[in-house]
Order: C-alpha cells, then structure tokens, then sequence
C-alpha cells in the first residue's frame, strides 16, 4: 500500500491580531507562528496507520518555500518514509486550480494506490484541493473520511455528513480520499524525534523539472480584495474582576431563568 | 434571458434547506439581473420534491433514473457538465455541504469553470460575479473575482440566506433522459450510519456549559463539568473535543453534531467558527468566555466576558452554588 499525503503549513490565528497587507490581498505573516495545518496532521496519521498494518510507503508532498519543510519534517519524524517540497517562488500568483496542477504533476510519477489530503486548509479555508485533484488526475474518491477499511483492491470509507450521520461507501482503488478531522489520535512528535528523522530523504523539486509553465498555473479566482470583518453589534462585554464578571453572570442567568 | 442554475440538494426524500436558500439569493439575482432562475434536480422518484419546488424556480430540469437513488459526485459530476456545456449558465449554485464539497471542485475541474467555495454572499458588479467569503476561521473576509470565463460556480455556506420563497414563479417542469449509458461510478454506496445516543440528549437541555479546545487539556474538562452541575446544567463541547476522544460525539453541536435550542447557552474556550455556531442558532442568550477579543464567537454572543477561563469558570461556580444556598 503506497499512500501519498499532501500537507500545508498553515499560521496560527488564534489571539492575534491579523493585519492586511498593503496590497490588501492577503494578510501579514511575518509575525505569525506556524503549524502543520490539522486536518493534514490526520491525513499523515492515517497513511502512516495504514502502512504499519498493510506495509507499503508513505511520501509526505507539500507545494511551498523553503520555512514550509518544516512540516515535512515533522511528517518524517512521525513516520513518513519520504518528503517531496515543491518550490513554486512567490505562492501567491496560485490559486488552488494552480496548487492542484503542480501536486497532480508531482504525484502521476509516483507509485500510489491512496491520495489523501487534508478536508480543509486551516488558512484559506478553500476545501476543494483534494476533489480538484481527483478530478485532475481522474482518480475514484471519497471525501469528508472519518473511518477507512482496506478491503481487496478495494477501501471502505465513511464520510461524514451532516447531522452525525455517516455515509459508507466502497471505492475502488486507486482513490483519493480527503480527511476529516478525528478520525485517529494523532501520535505526538519530539524534538528529538524530528532531529532523528532529518535522516530521511527530502527532495526540492521545482516547476521546471515538473514541466508545468506559469501560464498553464494562470489563477482562475482572483482575490479582489481581504478585508476585516464588518462591524457587527456584538456582545455586551462584561468586565471587571473574576468576582464582578462572575456575580453580574449570576443575575443574567437568573433574569434568563435558569438558575433553579 | 440566461439561467442561474441551482443544484438541489435532497436527501431520504426530503428537500434539504440549503437548497432552498440558495434559491432565495438565486431569485434576488435574477430579479435585479433579469436572468431566470432553473433548479437542477438529479434523483429518483422525486416529482414530489419538483413539486415543493414548483413556485421557486422558472425551471426545473429533473433527471430521473434508477441509478440516481443515492447521491453520487461521478454522476452529478457527469451530467452536470453536460447540462453546462449545452446551456452555458453564467452562474451556478451548490451546496457547501458534505456532498456539494465532493461536487463542485470536481464539477470545476471538468467544466473548466472557476469556483469560489463557502461563499456567505454573491455580489454582481458590471455583469459579473463576486464572491464573499471568509478565511482564517472568520477572522478575515474576502472578496473574489473570476477570469473571463462562460460561467462560474459557487458553494454557499448553509444558513446564509433566508429559506423564504422570492418572488413569484411558476416551473415549467423539463424532463431530461440519463444521458450516460456507460459510465461506472468509482464509488459505490453501501448505507447510512447514525451515531450512536448517549445517556443525555442536548438538543432537549435548557442550559448548556459547552467546552471547546481553549480547555487544553483532558483533565481540565472537570472544571466544566463542575460548573455544569453547579448549574444544574448539562455539558455540552465543539469539535476538537470529540476528536481527541475527550467527550462522547453525542454531546457535540455544530453542524457535523447536533442543533441545540437552550435558553442558555455558556461557551467556554470556543472561538466560533461557524460549523460550531450553526447549531446555536436556536439558543435563546450566548454568553462567550474566551481570552482571545477577536474571537469571532463576540460577534454572535450576547454576552462576552475576554478573560481566561481557568480565572472566570471556579468563580462562577462558587458564586452560583452562593446563589443557590442563599
Ligand atoms: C465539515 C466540517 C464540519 C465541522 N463540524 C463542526 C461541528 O459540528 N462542531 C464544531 O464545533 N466544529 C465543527 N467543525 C470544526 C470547526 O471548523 C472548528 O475547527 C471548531 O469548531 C473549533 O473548535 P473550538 O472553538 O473548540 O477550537 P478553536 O477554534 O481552537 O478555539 C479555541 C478558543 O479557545 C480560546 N482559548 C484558549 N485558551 C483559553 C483560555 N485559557 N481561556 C479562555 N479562552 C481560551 C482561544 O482564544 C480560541 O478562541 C467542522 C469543520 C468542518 C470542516
Ligand atoms: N500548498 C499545498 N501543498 C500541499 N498540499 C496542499 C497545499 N494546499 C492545500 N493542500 C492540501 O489540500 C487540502 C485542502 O486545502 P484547501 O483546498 O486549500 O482548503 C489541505 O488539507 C492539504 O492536504
């Protein structure tokens, strides 16, 4: 079994203050701390899972600069047999069409029964690499996985829909499969760990060994424009000390009541 | 006069509201851009739903067949892009649901269409489209733009817009045959799985204390816990607590969870992305507990208190079992 799991490095938002760029395009990241983006941490999980049980190979693919190897060393430490990083320069000139067309040209070469990638990009949001990707390498699919069962040439998945209900299919392999969050424990990785694994083969490929020229990579979405949320009403914050905030919330849930 | 398509999602029989509200914005756009509005209904056995569409839409285009029974992407896949190829609508509205997010990246690459994903709105300047959506879990918006191309597709974000009917139309119901012959579909449905019950139902509790992943760690869950009862509540948690096993799934809200309606609702070290809000929106007050002031939970909540919680939650605890006693 030959899994091949594409992964981003995706920052941290949570308590900063994000601040557009002056392009207003995107927003500034030279502050921001970064990680690999949560669902790709499931996904390389889960490759990894099933190499254990199956045997087989694990390459760990992400398309970025040189900081993003970071997250491919990781997927290393954790288990990955090999790491390929795509240097495409400045990403921003992409849209996801373009991250799909360079991944799609890096994986047709390799050897693979499994694509996974992650459901969602923790950053953008987007959610629609993985299926670009299936249809770009005319691949069989199955998307939003929580559960995946490996059964003669072929994979039983579930895939979650909305509500708590749960779909299972079969899908013939090959297949890509996008995965969703919980569908394993990821394992924990160490400094050491990782230190470790820097022994493992990471390959820089860049766009003209793949062949893919910037024209074919032209974006098809363009964004006009980033922007900080309108203005809404809000909360009416509560402040003061621990013990004002906690008596004030006392009368709140007794106005509202529910404090019998 | 040109169509904007809408892709109707239904499931078990049942229309699903998605689908209705994507064609309330469908009808504002075509009224204000003169276009018509054409629902795209691929099932089995479905002319009651056609009909429960009938006053929504100036087409419905049905494609009904045997081996349309479950939902299929390849299938959907195949047929939608013919329907586009012969029809060529400017604009092209998909659920961003489960099934839609299978749909419209691989209905983009087919079609050559560019798409905008998880849209909150549909902007029309000069005779094109703009899409507004968020990014950074809520914290940014953006606005996005197409090349020149024949048409575009958008998934819309559930409960965006209103369910309410637009405008008045009569369908004229179009009946197209299964175009494919030979097309296998990769996947193959197999059932349903509902999850499993627990000992509590939320969806029935006048008091939810719901934990999220500012609680750091498993132990700390206690904490809530404690408050819950003090309260004589019951708990309640996001996502990332069921994924890391740390609560049952059961007591999870949000869209993949369940919908709550409690008078109500405490969120504790919850951000407030919107898979989680989709299912407080039957709670009667939201207060949020949450260190971070950008938190995009302030901007739903009633009441927000910008604090740690490990210094609000043991307070509060004492102060309503204080309460309770006195
Ligand atoms: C298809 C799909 C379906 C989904 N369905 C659901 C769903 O049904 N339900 C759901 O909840 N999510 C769902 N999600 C996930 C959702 O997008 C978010 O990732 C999730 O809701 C985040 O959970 P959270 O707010 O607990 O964690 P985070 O977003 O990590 O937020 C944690 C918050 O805690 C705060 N915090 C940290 N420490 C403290 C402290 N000491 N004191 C106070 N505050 C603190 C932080 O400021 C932060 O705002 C779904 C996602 C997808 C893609
Ligand atoms: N630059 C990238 N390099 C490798 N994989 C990526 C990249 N961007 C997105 N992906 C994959 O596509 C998934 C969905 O991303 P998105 O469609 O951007 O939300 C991620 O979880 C990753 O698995």
């Amino acid at each position: 079994m030959d899994i091949v799991v594409c992964v981003k490095r995706v920052p941290l938002t949570e308590e900063v203050d994000l601040v557009i760029d002056a392009q207003k395009k995107g927003v500034k990241k030279d502050q921001l701390a970064f990680v690999l983006n949560d669902w790709d941490n499931y996904a390389i999980e889960e490759a990894i899972l099933l190499k254990e049980k199956h045997g087989g190979t694990v390459t760990a693919i992400t398309v970025g600069n040189e900081d993003d190897e970071e997250v491919l060393r990781r997927c290393l430490a954790m288990g990955a047999d090999r790491a390929i990083r795509v240097e495409a320069g400045d990403m921003s000139r992409f849209d996801s069409f373009g991250i799909v067309k360079i991944l799609s040209q890096v994986v047709k070469d390799l050897p693979y029964d499994l694509v996974f990638t992650g459901v969602l990009a923790d950053d953008d949001s987007y959610g629609m690499v993985g299926m670009m990707m299936a249809e770009e390498l005319n691949l069989n699919h199955s998307s939003m996985v929580t559960a995946i069962e490996l059964e003669d040439g072929k994979v039983r998945t579930t895939s979650e829909l909305e509500g708590g209900l749960g779909e299972v299919s079969v899908v013939d392999l090959p297949a890509l499969i996008t995965i969703q969050t919980g569908i394993n424990e990821p394992r924990y990785v160490s400094i050491l760990g990782i230190r470790k694994a820097a022994k493992k083969e990471l390959k820089v490929m860049d766009l003209a060994e793949l062949g893919v020229s910037d024209g074919e990579l032209a974006p098809r979405a363009i964004i006009e424009e980033v922007y900080l949320p309108p203005e809404t009403e809000g909360a009416q914050i509560l402040t003061g000390d621990p013990d004002k905030i906690a008596g004030d919330l006392v009368e709140i849930l007794t106005k509202k009541g529910v404090m019998e | 006069m040109s169509d904007i398509f809408v892709i109707v999602e239904h499931r078990l029989g049942e229309i699903r509201d998605i689908t209705f509200e994507m064609l309330w914005k469908a009808g504002e756009l075509a009224e204000n851009l003169s276009h018509s509005v054409s629902a795209v209904l691929l099932g089995h056995e479905v002319s009651s739903i056609a009909e429960d569409l009938s006053d929504r839409a100036d087409q419905i285009i049905i494609y009904d067949d045997e081996r349309l029974k479950n939902f299929s992407a390849d299938l959907y896949k195949e047929i939608i892009a013919g329907l586009i190829e012969e029809t060529k609508p400017p604009l092209i509205l998909i659920g961003s649901t489960s099934w839609g997010m299978e749909l419209a990246p691989c209905l983009s690459i087919k079609t050559g269409l560019p798409l905008a994903t998880d849209c909150i709105d549909i902007l029309s300047e000069n005779g094109r489209f703009i899409a507004q959506r968020q990014m950074y879990n809520g914290k940014i918006f953006a606005n996005v733009s197409f090349a020149e191309t024949s048409g575009c597709l958008f998934t819309i974000r559930s409960g965006v817009f209103p369910k309410d009917k637009i405008g008045d139309r009569q369908a004229q119901k179009i009946q197209k045959g299964f175009p494919l012959i030979d097309i296998k579909p990769g996947k193959t449905f197999v059932e349903f799985v509902e999850t499993a019950a627990g000992d509590v139902d939320i969806t029935q509790a006048e008091l939810l204390v719901s934990v999220g992943r500012g609680i750091g760690e498993e132990e700390n869950i206690a904490l809530i816990k404690e408050l819950a009862e003090a309260l004589n509540g019951v708990v309640s948690c996001s996502r990332p607590i069921v994924d890391k096993n740390w609560l049952p799934k059961y007591l999870q809200v949000g869209t993949s969870g369940k919908s709550v309606t409690p008078k109500v609702y405490i969120a504790i070290g919850i951000s407030g992305a919107f898979q989680h809000m989709a299912g407080t929106n039957g709670a009667g007050t939201i207060i949020a507990v949450n260190k971070d002031p950008k938190a995009p939970i302030f901007r739903t909540a009633h009441y927000g208190i910008v604090d740690d919680l490990f210094k609000i939650v043991p307070v509060l605890k004492d102060k309503v079992l204080e309460a309770k006693k006195g």
